[in-house]
C-alpha cells in the first residue's frame, strides 16, 4: 500500500483503463463510444478509482500527475498542459481533477486556453468538504491544517521531510505556530488512518478533529461527466 | 568538516575572516555563532549599521539568492533567518541609538483569514536590514487594521502577504478601501505570497508584486527613491 502511495506521490500513474462495464441499475449511460480521460492529482487516485468502479463509469480512464507537484504548485499548469497535449487525440473529453491548488488562478486559465474542464474549488480539501460549505467554515476555521486520507498516509513525504521537521524539529513553531487544530477529512472510515492522523496532530502540537466527509463534490462531479 | 568548524575561535579571526565565517555560519543557520560574531564586531568598534549590512544582510542575500536558484530550500532559509534574527535582536536597539539611515517606513501583515507568516516575516526582516522601519501587524489583518496603522504610523509603504488562493483577493479589498478614502496614492503598495503573480498584482491595483524578500527590498528602495525624486522636482 505504502509503495503505491509513494509511486503516486513521486511519479503519478499513466492512463489506467477502466475495467469492463458492470452496468447496474444506477449506472449512467455515456454517449456511445465517448472516452473521457480524468487527468488528476496523484493524491486523488484511490478516491477516483473507488468512485469510478463503484459507479460503473467505465468510459473513464484515469491518469495521475505526481502528487508532490503540490509542493511546487507553479509547475502544475505546465504539467497539466503537457499531459493534455499528449493524450487529447485518444479521448473525446479530458477532465482535470485538480482544484486551484495554489496556482493563483493559473491552472484555471491554462485549462480554459486548452479547452478542457476542471473541478471547481480552491483545492481538494474544499471539494471533499463541499466547496460552498468549505468556504463558509473557512471564515471560522482558518487556523486549521487539513489532511485527507492520502495526506495522512503520505504525511512524511508531504510535511515532515520537505519542511525539514525530521532534521530540525525546532522549526515546528515557525511553520505551525499560528495553527490551532488539525482537521482530518476522512474519505473512508479507517481506524488506522484515524490513529495516524491523531499522531500527526500530536507531532505538530495541534488539537485534533476528524470529519468523515466521504468523497463530497468529487463523486457528484464525476458522476455528472 | 564538523571538527574543523568546532575548532574555529571567532574572536581570533581578523575582521575579514570573521565576516566570511559569519557568512558561512548564517548560511548554516548557526544562531549562537552569529550572535557571538555580532558582539565581537561591535566590541571591535564596528558601527551597528555596518555589522548589519556587511555581515548579516550580505550573508542573508546569499541565502536568498540560493533559495531563488533552487540550491537551498525552505527549512535552510528558515534556519538562516533565525540566525539573522538573533543578530538583529542585538543590533536593533543600537541602530536606534546610533541613528542609522532610515529609508522609509513600512506597515506589513498577512491579510484577513491568512495565518501564513513565514514569507511576511522574511520580508520584514530584510526590510529592516535594508534600513526601513517596519511596523509588523502580524497575521489575519482586516482592511481597517492596515489603514489605521498606515495613517497612525505615517508610513510610506503597505506590504500585504497571502499564501492562499482564497485569501489573496482580500488585498484588492484593502486597496479599494484606500482608494475610497482618497489615500491610495499616498502609499506604495507591495504584495507577495506563493500563489500571487505579477498579473494579479496589476489587476488588483498594487504598485508591485514581489516574488521574494530580496525583490521586495529592491522594489521598495526603487519606489522610495522615485518618490524622493518627485518631491524634489515638485
Amino acid at each position: 500500500m505504502s509503495s503505491e502511495d509513494d509511486r503516486l506521490t513521486i511519479h503519478g500513474m499513466g492512463p489506467e483503463t477502466a475495467p469492463a462495464p458492470t452496468l447496474g441499475p444506477d449506472a449512467p449511460s455515456p454517449s456511445p463510444g465517448q472516452r473521457v480521460l480524468l487527468l488528476a492529482c496523484g493524491a486523488l487516485a484511490r478516491e477516483i478509482l473507488a468512485i469510478r468502479d463503484q459507479a460503473g463509469l467505465s468510459h473513464m480512464d484515469l491518469m495521475c500527475l505526481p502528487a508532490i507537484l503540490h509542493n511546487s504548485p507553479q509547475k502544475i499548469p505546465d504539467a497539466v498542459a503537457e499531459a493534455v497535449a499528449r493524450h487529447r487525440d485518444a479521448y473525446d473529453r479530458i477532465f482535470v481533477v485538480y482544484g486551484d491548488c495554489g496556482t493563483g488562478g493559473l491552472l484555471q486559465a491554462r485549462c480554459e486556453e486548452l479547452g478542457v474542464e476542471m473541478m471547481p474549488g480552491p483545492h481538494c480539501y474544499a471539494f471533499f468538504e463541499g466547496v460552498p460549505r468549505f468556504a463558509e467554515i473557512q471564515e471560522q476555521e482558518f487556523t486549521a491544517f487539513y489532511l485527507t486520507d492520502f495526506l495522512v498516509r503520505q504525511f512524511d513525504a508531504f510535511v515532515t521531510r520537505p519542511l525539514g521537521l525530521d532534521r530540525h524539529p525546532e522549526l515546528r513553531e515557525m511553520y505551525f505556530g499560528n495553527y490551532e487544530k488539525l482537521v482530518y477529512q476522512a474519505q473512508t472510515d479507517d481506524a488506522d488512518l484515524d490513529a495516524k492522523a491523531r499522531d500527526c496532530a500530536a507531532f505538530l502540537g495541534l488539537a485534533y478533529e476528524r470529519r468523515l466527509t466521504g468523497y463530497g463534490d468529487l463523486e457528484r462531479e464525476l458522476r455528472a461527466l | 568538516m564538523a571538527d574543523e568548524e568546532e575548532d574555529i575561535i571567532l574572536s581570533e579571526l581578523n575582521d575579514e575572516e570573521l565576516v566570511q565565517q559569519m557568512f558561512d555560519d548564517l548560511y548554516d543557520g548557526l544562531r549562537e555563532e552569529i550572535e557571538e560574531g555580532v558582539n565581537i564586531l561591535l566590541e571591535r568598534g564596528w558601527e551597528p549599521y555596518r555589522v548589519l549590512t556587511e555581515a548579516l544582510v550580505g550573508a542573508m542575500t546569499i541565502v536568498g539568492n540560493d533559495f531563488r536558484d533552487g540550491i537551498l530550500f525552505v527549512p535552510e532559509v528558515l534556519l538562516a533567518a533565525n540566525a539573522m534574527k538573533g543578530g538583529m535582536a542585538i543590533l536593533k536597539p543600537l541602530l536606534v541609538e546610533t541613528g542609522a539611515p532610515r529609508m522609509g517606513k513600512m506597515v506589513i501583515g498577512t491579510v484577513k483569514g491568512d495565518i501564513h507568516d513565514i514569507g511576511k516575516n522574511l520580508v520584514a526582516m530584510m526590510m529592516e536590514g535594508a534600513g526601513f522601519e517596519v511596523v509588523d501587524l502580524g497575521i489575519n489583518n482586516a482592511a481597517d487594521a492596515y489603514i489605521d496603522a498606515l495613517i497612525a504610523e505615517e508610513a510610506d509603504i503597505l506590504g500585504m502577504s497571502a499564501l492562499l488562493t482564497t485569501t489573496m483577493p482580500y488585498m484588492k479589498t484593502v486597496i479599494d478601501q484606500l482608494a475610497e478614502k482618497g489615500i491610495r496614492d499616498d502609499y506604495i503598495v507591495l504584495v507577495g505570497g506563493a500563489p500571487l503573480n505579477e498579473e494579479f498584482g496589476k489587476a488588483i491595483g498594487a504598485d508591485a508584486y514581489c516574488r521574494d524578500a530580496a525583490v521586495a527590498v529592491e522594489t521598495a528602495k526603487d519606489f522610495i527613491s522615485r518618490k524622493h525624486n518627485q518631491m524634489a522636482a515638485g
